[in-house]
């Protein structure tokens, strides 16, 4: 009798298993696909063509830093927390990059170290007050959000500095989708993430704080790594900012705050932390960009953009809630 | 420093040793000078009401919490147990009686945290992980609990087994169990204590928790008796009487009080065909002034009947009756309404706001009726709530103490308190009694009777067949969410109900 129930157990496909426990996942996935396919259909009926090569290089490129800051956004939302930092983070990578980045090959690599390495201060800050200080982070990340947006207006008070032209072509290649390799690369980070041990960390302080730190997992030390690596994210976000708009301006990455959320909320993470995947941010970064795009080609007029965008929002999250609720009550 | 350095010595010193813990939590002296020391090859039970202090000291034993003072010896030398590492470092491994499971996670990755078998770039080979899973719990005699599945969606029975597997696959030394046992059905606990008894004589010590006195006399070598913090004893020999004795203080005759004769009384609910998620077609009638039990196997319905029942889980068909009367019931709110009451097992996380009063808690029900234009009116909440304290014996020290500082069999009675304050006449009480200390017990039985003599209705279900037996006008017995058996008083015996639960039903362990 329990060899026959374990054969019957091995029937249950890891496709079963992979469907059920990852609704948030798919269901990302498929309103990727359905924007997608709304973006080609509007574009076809204005262009009677297809979107090319193009119009690719230019989603991609424009969709990394939403990306980076969201993937960045879902290691602190996974414990538990949000972090409202991440668009003064971007501003001060942002200005930083404008201001020092000059075209040189030292210049370009040493600067974008040290940025990264300021922008993961930043966040190693946010953790240990949240951490160590035992701070609400909402409070905490909302207080730091004003001041590294206060010290990004410092060092660049009006839009400006210059993005050498090698810097862009590096990293968001205008003319062809090399930023692609990036989002793999992004990809393959959360792939690593997810199987290392700070991950299984971050992962169970989500699930339930009491049960990690009986099962001897350092609490605070998974907390404030969360924020540290939100704050490496965020600030390669303002890079790849700075990168694309070639120039800088200290106030851009103001809306990824608030983008970033959306985005992790779109790839089917769970706000309360413990649950979600960082592939299903990434679809969801691209699924808020696809908005936008959509938005653009049906000729609505930019003034009603954000109502739009509110609405395609909450449609979206009231669909995906319905589904998944109804495919966890048929499993 | 009194541990003996040869090894002649550390063979006869206890495995381990508790020396004068105390442990106060806010004004509550939990432990008081509490010692216990118990033996390699021994099982060892602690037994003491709710609130004696036993959990204090499982935890400090196994690392969770520091002692205010008192020190801990394990083989005879003292150790610092500042966390549940420093614990198991010395092999003194625990199982909580709050689980520890991630829920979100699946069955092998709780099992194996923090020992993930590792591939290549050295990050976690999840593939092998499943398999090394499988092969601990088909070691351990266990078919059918897949190790791929999230433990969300597992039953109480089945996390507290991958509880207990992920701690004896650690093979500990010294194993602490803090009531392994409330949540497991009788096969279960079979297991469980083949498990220990295998353990024992592998020269290991097992020290462990229970308010089943059978299940205490069945394993225990030695009993050690708690009362207010404190250790009254260590006996390897006491009978139950003697032993409630001394939990309590008090004398406690005729431990289950007899249920009032039953009226010809009219149905106050009937229910028809109910189907959902779990159950299928079951169909009840409930009575004023009855008490009728449901029994059967962990996981084989039960909850999903309660629930349903209050309206807290989808129904797919049948029909429920009220006074004779059609209703829905969508929603805990409609169940309210209609003067039905559940009282749920797991008080920690339903029905109870743990931070808030005790006198909220109590009055949550029936806020609009004692509001004026939304504002609760205060000294009529705080009669309303002193006297259901007084009428239900809730000890506590006072109304705005928070509800979280009250012993799990007082959190019980707050919320029955809650339904009558509301006037409920249908009570569906979903094993209330588990993990309840001996003395609340009866307390909450004789409420029991109380409340079916005044002609309302109890539904009772409860994982204690013994109790059904002795409580209840009519046990039906439910097994893969279908009614089995229906059994009459007098003369209902717990072996009736469990041997008409396993009839050809399956269980987790084999």
């Amino acid at each position: 009798m329990s060899t026959d129930s374990t054969a019957q157990r091995r029937k249950t496909s890891a496709f079963t298993y992979f469907l059920g426990q990852n609704v948030g996942l798919v269901l990302a996935l498929v309103m990727l696909v359905m924007a997608v396919i709304l973006y080609c259909a509007v574009y076809w009926i204005e262009q009677q063509t297809l979107p090319g090569n193009f119009e690719i290089t230019s989603t991609v490129n424009n969709t990394m830093p939403l990306v980076l800051a969201a993937v960045g956004q879902a290691f602190v939302v996974l414990t538990r927390g949000l972090d409202l930092s991440v668009g003064g983070i971007m501003d001060l990578s942002n200005a930083l990059a404008a201001v020092y980045i000059h075209d040189s090959l030292a210049s370009m690599v040493g600067w974008s170290l040290l940025i990264l390495l300021i922008s993961t201060i930043l966040g190693l800050v946010n953790g240990l007050l949240v951490g160590v200080g035992r701070l609400q982070p909402i409070l905490v990340t909302l207080a730091t959000l004003s001041i590294y947006q206060g010290i990004a207006i410092r060092v660049l008070p009006q839009p400006g500095g210059a993005i050498p032209p090698v810097y862009t072509s590096v990293l968001v290649n205008p003319y062809q989708p090399y930023a692609l390799g990036y989002l793999l690369l992004v990809a393959f980070v959360w792939y690593a993430f997810r199987r290392s041990f700070i991950g299984v960390s971050i992962f169970a302080i989500g699930n339930d704080e009491q049960a990690a730190m009986a099962n001897g997992i350092n609490v605070v030390r998974a907390r404030v790594t969360a924020f540290t690596l939100s704050g490496l994210m965020s600030g390669t976000a303002g890079l790849f900012l700075a990168a694309t708009a070639t120039a800088g301006d200290a106030t851009t990455g103001n809306g990824f705050t608030l983008s970033s959320i959306v985005a992790v909320v779109l790839g089917g993470m769970n706000l309360f932390g413990g649950r979600g995947s960082g592939v299903g941010v990434i679809a969801g970064a691209f699924v808020t960009t696809m908005i936008v795009n959509i938005l653009f080609f049906s000729n609505i007029d930019p003034l009603y953009q954000s109502f739009y965008e509110g609405l395609f929002l909450v449609i979206a999250v009231v669909l995906g809630t319905l589904i998944s609720r109804l495919l966890r009550r048929r499993s | 420093m009194s541990g003996e350095p040869d090894s002649a010595g550390a063979t006869t010193a206890p495995a381990i040793e508790g020396i004068k813990l105390s442990r106060a939590f806010g004004g509550v002296q939990a432990l008081d000078s509490a010692s216990l020391s118990a033996r390699h090859a021994e099982v060892h039970a602690l037994v003491g009401e709710n609130g004696a202090g036993k959990s204090t000291l499982i935890k400090i034993l196994g690392g969770r919490l520091l002692p205010d003072s008192g020190e801990v010896r394990v083989g005879g030398a003292v150790v610092d147990l500042f966390n549940p590492d420093a614990a198991h470092s010395r092999g003194v491994w625990t199982v909580f009686q709050e689980l520890t499971l991630f829920p979100w996670m699946t069955v092998a990755e709780n099992l194996l945290v923090r020992r993930e078998p590792r591939g290549f770039l050295h990050l976690i080979d999840r593939k092998q992980m499943a398999t090394e899973a499988d092969t601990i719990l088909a070691d351990l005699g266990i078919h059918h609990i897949d190790p791929r599945k999230l433990v969300e969606d597992l039953s109480l029975a089945q996390r507290q087994i991958v509880e207990i597997v992920r701690v004896i696959v650690q093979d500990p030394e010294i194993l602490l169990l803090d009531e392994p046992t409330s949540s497991l059905g009788e096969n279960e606990v079979e297991w469980l204590f083949n498990l220990i008894r295998d353990l024992r004589a592998r020269d290991k010590c097992i020290i462990f928790t229970s308010h089943r006195w059978n299940e205490i006399i069945d394993i225990a070598d030695r009993i050690t008796i708690f009362r207010n913090g404190g250790e009254l004893g260590t006996f390897t020999e006491i009978d139950e009487s003697k032993a409630v004795t001394l939990m309590t203080g008090q004398q406690v005759d005729a431990f289950y009080p007899q249920p009032p004769l039953l009226q010809d009384n009219k149905p106050l609910l009937e229910v028809e065909g109910l189907s959902g998620p779990g159950i299928s077609g079951m169909s009840l009638t409930l009575h004023a002034g009855e008490i009728l039990g449901v029994g059967g196997l962990a996981g084989h319905g039960h909850r999903e009947l309660f629930f349903s029942l209050f309206g807290a889980e989808p129904t797919t068909g049948g029909e429920i009756m009220v006074e004779g009367h059609k209703v829905r019931i969508n929603s805990p709110h409609d169940a309210a309404a209609l003067g039905i009451a559940l009282v749920p097992e797991d008080r920690k996380t339903e029905g109870l706001l743990l931070p808030m009063s005790v006198g909220v808690n109590l009055t949550l029900a029936v806020l609009p009726q004692i509001s004026v234009l939304g504002v609760i009116r205060g000294t009529r909440e705080a009669n309303l709530a002193q006297a259901m304290v007084d009428r239900l014996k809730i000890r506590t020290p006072g109304l705005r103490n928070p509800v979280r500082q009250l012993s799990g069999g007082n959190q019980q009675k707050v919320l029955l308190a809650r339904w009558l304050l509301a006037d409920s006449h249908i009570l569906l009480l979903y094993d209330v009694t588990r993990g309840v200390d001996v003395a609340t017990k009866h307390e909450i039985y004789e409420l029991m009777l109380r409340l079916a003599r005044e002609g309302r209705a109890v539904l009772f279900y409860s994982s204690d067949a013994e109790e059904l037996a002795h409580l209840s006008h009519r046990v039906l017995v439910v097994r893969e969410g279908r009614i089995a058996a229906e059994l009459k008083a007098p003369g209902i015996t717990a072996e009736d109900i469990v041997s008409a639960a396993v009839r050809e039903a399956t269980s987790l362990v084999d």
